[in-house]
Parts: C-alpha cells; structure tokens; sequence
C-alpha cells in the first residue's frame, strides 16, 4: 500500500512537472518532447487506473500520433515560415490573471473530487450484470460497441469529418493530389530497412490487437492506430507512396468501417432497435464491425496526419 | 521469496541501474553523438536485463516470448532512431576535422 | 489521511486542467495552444478516469474507460484539424501567432 502509494505521487509529480515543462518551456521542439514523454507518463497512470484499454489508446494515439503531428507541424513551420516557435510576450497583469484562473479552476475541481463520497462503484454492477448478453468478454469493448454503440458510430463519423475538413484546406490546384510531403530517405538507409522489417510484425499484431479485444484489453482503435503508425513508418522511409486524394479505392476505405457498423445498425432497426445486436450474433457482429472499423480507422488517421497536399520541396 | 523472484529482483534491479548510467551519460556527456552512445549502449542492455527478470513472473512461454518481442522491437527501433538522429546531427555539424572528432 | 489512489490522480488531472488552461491563455504562439489545448483534454480524461476508479474493489468503471478513448480519437482529429489551420495560417501570415496578439518578440 504505502509503495504503491510512493510510485503514484512519484507519477504524479513527474505527470505536473512534464505537463509545466511542456506548457512553459521557453523552446517549441523541447516542449513537444515534453509533450510526447507526458503522454508515456499518462499511460502508466492509466495502468495505475486499471485502465489497461485507455493506457493502450494514450500510448499509441495520445503520445504518438499526437507527437508526430507536432513534430511535422514544427517542422513545417520553421521551413515554409522561418517560425522557429517564438511567443510574444505577454505583459505581466493578464498573465497573473491567467495564473489566478487557472488556480481557481484547478481547486475547483479538486473540492469536488473531495466532497465525492468515497467507494461508490459507478456503473460496474449495470456492465457486469449484462456482460453476458454482450457477446464479448471485455467490459470496455462492450460498452464501446453494444451498449453505448451509438457514441461509437457517431465517434467514427467525427473522424471522417475532420479530415474532411482538413482536405477542404487543400489549394485549389493541388486538390486531389498526394496528401501530405514528399518524403526523401536514403533507399538503403536503416529507416528503409526498419520500414521492411516492421510492416509484416506490425499487421499481425494490430490483427492479434482487434481479435484479443473481445476478451482482453484491445480493440479497433489500438489496432487501427498501429496500422496507421505502420502505414506513416512506410511513407517515411520512401517505400510507398500515400494514394492520391482523388482515389475512389482509397474514399472507399475511408466510409467502410462506419458503413459496416451504420448498416449493422439498420438491419438491427428492422427487427427492433437500432444498434441492438442479437444476443446469439452479437460476437460475430462485433467482430465484423471492429475489422471494418480498424482498416477505416487506420486511413482516416494515417490522412489525418500527413495533411493536405503540397508542392514538392 | 524463491529462486525465481530473486532473480527477478536481480536483474531488474541491474537493468535500473544501466537505465540512471544511461540517463547520467544523457545529461553529462557534450555533444549529440556522445549522448546517443550513452543511451543506446546503456539502455538497450537496461530493457533487456528488466525484460529477463520480469520473465520470470511470467506464467507461461506465451508471456515470456511476447517480453521477447517487446525487447526486440524496442532495439531496432532505438537503434534505427539513433543512427537517424546521429545522421542529422552530423549535418548540423558542417565543420568536423579529418578524424571526424566535432570541430 | 491517507490518499486513495483514485484521489490521488483526479488531483493531478486536475492540475493538469489548470496548467493547460494557463498555456492556453498566456502562449500566443498557435502551436503552443494547440498543445496546452491537448494537456487540458488529457487532464479532462485522467480526471474522468479517476472518478471510475473509486471503488477499486469492484474494479475499474468500463464506461468512462470507454468514453475516454472515444474522446482521445476525438482529440486527436481535432488536433490533425487545428494542425492543419495553423500551417494554412502560418502560409499566408508569415508567422503562426493570431495578428492581433502579435507584439514585440521576447
């Protein structure tokens, strides 16, 4: 109890100390490599949470595509703009009225977390008790895709949405194009070898990831987001080119995954509730939805990072 | 505590300590290439000396060969990082004398 | 009075929440907000995390678990999305911090 109790304030510290070097350090690039180890640290406190699931998705989505997204969108800016990430300074009164929001909010919440009483058990009994009816083992995939399935559906729309979005930035004459930079890198440098080496180890784990995800800790978008690391490491090395925007295939594999789970949905509409899995389909169903939902996952996310179009560099 | 846990307390206990040689080596040693050989060297040995100890709680040869894979894909991807980030650094470093010593 | 674990990290997310909204007020520069923005949403997600975790004996609570991890998608598309803003404003300012905060460099 008391080492446990060490390690977690040791955590702790460590998280409000990335998480202030990250907010207020004077250089951009440290303070995304800040960013990113804040993101491990947040992993091992969701261990700590027995939220082995969450711990998955942080690593993976909150460490690490995030921190590529920054480190390119730096990058980026130091070349095109000459912006190395200088702030301008901001007078010290609105920065102490800054500091005095910031404090309020923070006691805010922490008298709420004290005035809540003490081992209430939330919804685990309500999860428990319908588990079996779930069609899976894992509490966290059957709320993810049985009994809260709409936030699921609604969720994999969003991410659709936001590329989207991020295409309609696109430049009028280089609409349809590849997204994202050019890549150079040595053809028979390490990282073209590393980009071999991984892809193959890489697809049966994030297959492995969405299969165990029914019973343990796993699912579709740990595995999607492997496959879209993979899928980065491969355009990174110069092996493989990302598809044009203008691809039907590749459109095709955006809206697999939320047609798959939207029309799983409807045919559940027609014989009684919309998104209601029968309980002797259920595993099956489940399992159909999160395969298409992984490979639609896996692109939206790989686009998402590499952006809109450019002129070669 | 038995022979197994013994062991894991060994070798874990081993490992942490080439983990703080390598984070001394990061913080003391110069330059950038300095540092990358502090850390490669001294981390790679660190995650597989935990990995074999942590092996032993393992309950069965599923487990210990999945600590296995993670070692090994932590390795390559730490050596392919280091040989790319010693590759930029080098670019940085225009003026390097004929032995290859920085400046 | 000793701390439970579930306390203890609600806490910390909860300094996590006003670190971020402090970079999110003070650092002009856009690629800074973006990051305390993503701080913030991680000391959200801790916090809501730690509040499923109150009754460790009944184990950890499975639908903030899953709301998180819809949300960490979620934020990551919105990060892709104000990525993409920033380097299109940055292109046609020159700079990626908003005109109008754009005073002397430090």
């Amino acid at each position: 109890m008391t080492a446990a109790f060490v390690f977690d304030a040791m955590l702790c510290l460590l998280l409000v100390g990335t998480a202030v070097s990250a907010v207020a350090g004077r250089d951009l690039f440290a303070s995304i490599a800040f960013f990113v180890t804040y993101g491990i640290l947040i992993g091992l406190a969701w261990l700590r949470l027995g939220a082995v699931d969450v711990a998955l998705a942080e690593a993976a989505i909150g460490a690490g595509l995030t921190g590529v997204l920054l480190i390119g969108a730096w990058s980026m800016l130091q070349r095109r703009c000459g912006d190395g990430g200088n702030d301008p300074a901001m007078p010290v009164l609105p920065k102490l009225a800054a500091a005095a929001v910031s404090v309020t909010v923070t006691g805010m919440l922490a008298l709420a977390v004290l005035a809540l009483p003490v081992g209430a058990p939330g919804l685990v009994p309500l999860v428990t008790e319908n588990l079996s009816e779930s069609g899976v083992g894992n509490p966290v995939t059957a709320v993810l895709l049985n009994f809260r399935a709409y936030d699921t559906l609604m969720e994999s729309i969003v991410l659709l949405i936001a590329l989207v979005a991020v295409w309609a930035l696109t430049p009028k004459e280089l609409w349809g194009g590849v997204p994202g930079l050019r890549q150079h890198a040595r053809p028979d440098g390490v990282l073209a070898t590393f980009g071999r080496l991984l892809p193959p180890l890489g697809l049966v784990v994030a297959v492995y990831v969405v299969w165990a995800g029914s019973e343990m800790p796993g699912g579709a978008f740990q595995a999607g987001t492997i496959l879209a690391a993979v899928w980065l490491l491969v355009v990174m090395a110069g092996i493989a080119e990302e598809p044009r925007m203008s691809s039907r295939l590749l459109r095709l594999a955006l809206v697999v995954g939320p047609a798959v789970f939207l029309g799983v949905g409807l045919v559940g509409a027609a014989f009684g509730s919309f998104l209601g899995l029968p309980v002797d389909f259920a595993k099956a169903l489940i399992l159909a939805i999160e395969f298409a939902l992984t490979f639609s996952i896996a692109v939206t996310l790989a686009l998402l990072v590499a952006g809109t179009p450019r002129e070669g560099t | 505590m038995n022979l197994a846990e013994a062991f894991t307390i060994l070798f874990v206990v081993a490992g942490i300590f080439f983990f703080v040689a390598g984070t001394v080596g990061l913080l003391r040693f110069p330059d950038t290439h300095t540092r990358l050989h502090a850390l490669t060297k001294a981390d790679n040995l660190g995650l597989g000396l935990i990995a074999f100890g942590l092996a032993f709680r393992m309950p069965d040869v599923w487990g210990v060969a999945k600590l296995g894979l993670v070692w090994l894909l932590a390795v390559l991807a730490a050596a392919t990082v280091a040989q790319l980030v010693a590759r930029a650094a080098l670019d940085r470093l225009p003026d390097l004398d004929e032995k290859g010593g920085a400046r | 009075m000793m701390l439970s674990t579930a306390t203890l990290y609600a806490l910390c997310g909860a300094a996590m929440i006003g670190i971020g909204v402090y970079g999110f007020i003070v650092r002009a520069h856009l690629l800074r907000r973006v990051l305390a923005f993503n701080v913030i949403g991680s000391g959200v997600f801790l916090f809501l995390g730690a509040l499923g975790y109150r009754a460790p004996q009944a184990g950890a609570d499975p639908v903030p678990h899953a709301l998180i991890i819809t949300g960490i998608v979620v934020a990551l598309s919105l990060t892709a999305l104000a990525v993409a803003l920033v380097l299109k404003h940055a292109e046609e300012a020159g700079r990626a911090v908003l005109p109008e905060e754009d005073r002397e460099e430090t």
